[in-house]
């Protein structure tokens, strides 16, 4: 019984959320200006069908560009600053630095270089969503533990041996994990540039419709993007368990 | 006849930030080939620097360390090492992580693909021999501690090492357990007869399974005596209960007793 509470949870909360909204929005008589119900954003959605689907698969493909960037960059810069601690202890500030500049005040260089469109909301992705996987990876080498190292550096294993054995594989759980923050990151991003300076996208669109007064289909906008964000989450967490079934049965701690 | 391992006047100091750490001060024993000698002394009195030093993975800073002759300058590629921790790797099966020594070392490196499946064999049988037939493909995670030193234990013996170090191998375990593998390393070294330092903390281990006891002053770590255990061979567990032995551990537990106050 519990097993079945448990599966059918998330669709109970989501569905009750939703009921709470409608109910509040209706019984408080809160103008759908400031806050349309569900029902005038599902009509909105209805409606707008077209162009909602069509600015959302503008946002998914940029998203996914900017974050299989990220995710390449992200790894070998991961791989380099985890290799060596003069790398790592030379390089982290200037990451750190770089991740606390708000990534809106870029995206206008963004459009000055690149122009309005595309290109600088998959820069925005890659470059808010770069961060967690790079740290990740680079905690994952860097927290080998000292005695297996001593084991094969003892059997005479060189530094890339040792990553290949065991730096690599021992990063994966830290990968996925970092994955699953990067792609909701990503869509941020998007979405920020595109709100600044583009001609298609979620962000683009909610824009217009705001200053429209169309405020179900602003709504609706948010929506499709939490939506898109929960999909590709979702199929990042089933990868992550899928290949690095190791990691869950085991708690590494437990272990090391 | 030249002594296997020849540890010669070593001296080791740490330098620390807050100053220096001298860990070791002109230690020196030797054992010869097939040799199972114990190190024991209190807490922190560089044990595991030696170790280290035995295995290249330090340079001394003064003396020097041989072994078979020659004087170790790098990672000594021969040793088989064990640690209290058994540090699997949770993502390879048991027979991958006892195979992962024949990954590194030459001349089983260059060999390892094109002869996967004698190395299987040999694996397989070596985690027959501690009792751990029929798990090969399992994973770490589903072994008890006792199991997975075992594991440990057969990944520091498949590439046939002429030293076996080991670093406080059965301290994590529980009194039954370590019993257990206690006759489990005795029957091996029986069998293999490869050499072996054995640092520990526990004077019935280093008693029940030793030819050669150095006990080792708090830091710097001094040589302070040498005490050679005479039984008979093969020693059953029942051993321990002996009065002779029990004189040994005494004899031991007052000298280190000494060494801790001084």
């Amino acid at each position: 019984m519990t097993g079945t509470a448990e599966r059918l949870s998330p669709w109970l909360f989501t569905i009750a959320m939703f009921l709470i909204w409608e109910a509040v929005c209706r019984f408080a008589k809160i103008d759908p200006f400031i806050l349309p119900a569900p029902s005038e954003i599902f009509a909105a959605m209805n409606q707008y069908w077209w162009p909602l689907a069509k600015n959302s698969f503008v946002t998914l493909w940029t998203t996914m560009a900017g974050f299989a960037l990220a995710v390449g960059f992200g790894i070998v810069l991961g791989l380099v600053v985890g290799w060596s601690r003069t790398i790592y202890r030379g390089l982290y500030p200037v990451l750190i630095g770089f991740n606390s500049v708000p990534k809106v005040a870029v995206v206008p260089i963004l459009v000055i270089w690149f122009g309005i469109g595309e290109i600088p909301a998959i820069l925005t992705a890659f470059l808010i969503s770069f961060f967690p996987i790079v740290v990740n990876v680079a905690t994952g080498l860097s927290t080998i533990e000292p005695e297996l190292e001593d084991v094969l550096r003892a059997l005479g294993a060189s530094k890339l041996d040792i990553m290949l054995k065991v730096g690599i594989p021992r990063t994966q759980p830290y990968l996925f994990g970092a994955l699953k923050v990067a792609i909701t990151l990503a869509f941020v991003g998007t979405v920020v540039s595109e709100t600044i300076a583009a001609n298609a996208g979620l962000g683009f669109l909610m824009v217009q419709a705001g200053s429209n007064f169309q405020m179900p289909l602003v709504f609706a906008g948010l929506l499709l993007l939490a939506a898109e964000g929960i999909v590709m989450y979702a199929v990042f967490a089933y990868v992550e368990v899928h290949f690095t079934k190791w990691a869950h049965r085991s708690s590494m701690s437990a272990a090391g | 006849m030249t002594a296997f391992v020849d540890i010669d006047d070593v001296t080791l100091v740490y330098k620390g930030a807050t100053g220096d750490v001298h860990a070791l001060d002109r230690l020196g024993f030797s054992l010869e080939k097939g040799d199972f000698a114990a190190v024991v002394g209190p807490s922190g009195c560089g044990k595991s620097s030696l170790m280290k030093l035995v295995t290249g993975l330090l340079p001394p800073d003064f003396g020097t360390i041989k072994i078979a002759g020659e004087t170790v300058t790098g990672p000594v590629k021969m040793a088989g090492m064990a640690f209290q921790n058994p540090n699997m790797l949770p993502w390879r099966s048991v027979i991958d992580n006892v195979m992962l020594p024949l990954e590194i070392v030459q001349p089983h490196r260059s060999r390892f693909r094109a002869e996967k499946e004698r190395y299987r064999e040999q694996a397989t049988r070596l985690l027959a021999t501690v009792g751990l037939d029929g798990f090969a493909d399992r994973y770490p995670w589903e072994l008890s501690g006792g199991m997975q030193q075992r594991v440990s234990l057969c990944r520091a013996l498949i590439h046939q090492p002429a030293l076996l170090m080991l670093d406080e191998p059965f301290a994590a375990l529980d009194a039954f357990t370590r019993e257990e593998l206690w006759c489990v390393l005795r029957d091996l070294w029986e069998e293999i007869r490869f050499t072996v330092i054995l640092v520990t903390h526990d004077l019935r281990e280093a008693v029940f399974l030793a030819d050669y006891i150095h006990v080792i002053s708090a830091r710097p770590g001094r040589l302070v005596m040498t005490k050679t255990i005479d039984f008979p061979r093969p020693r059953s567990l029942d051993l321990l209960f002996d009065k002779d032995f029990a004189d040994i551990v005494h004899e031991l537990r007052a000298k280190i007793g000494e060494v801790r106050k001084s």
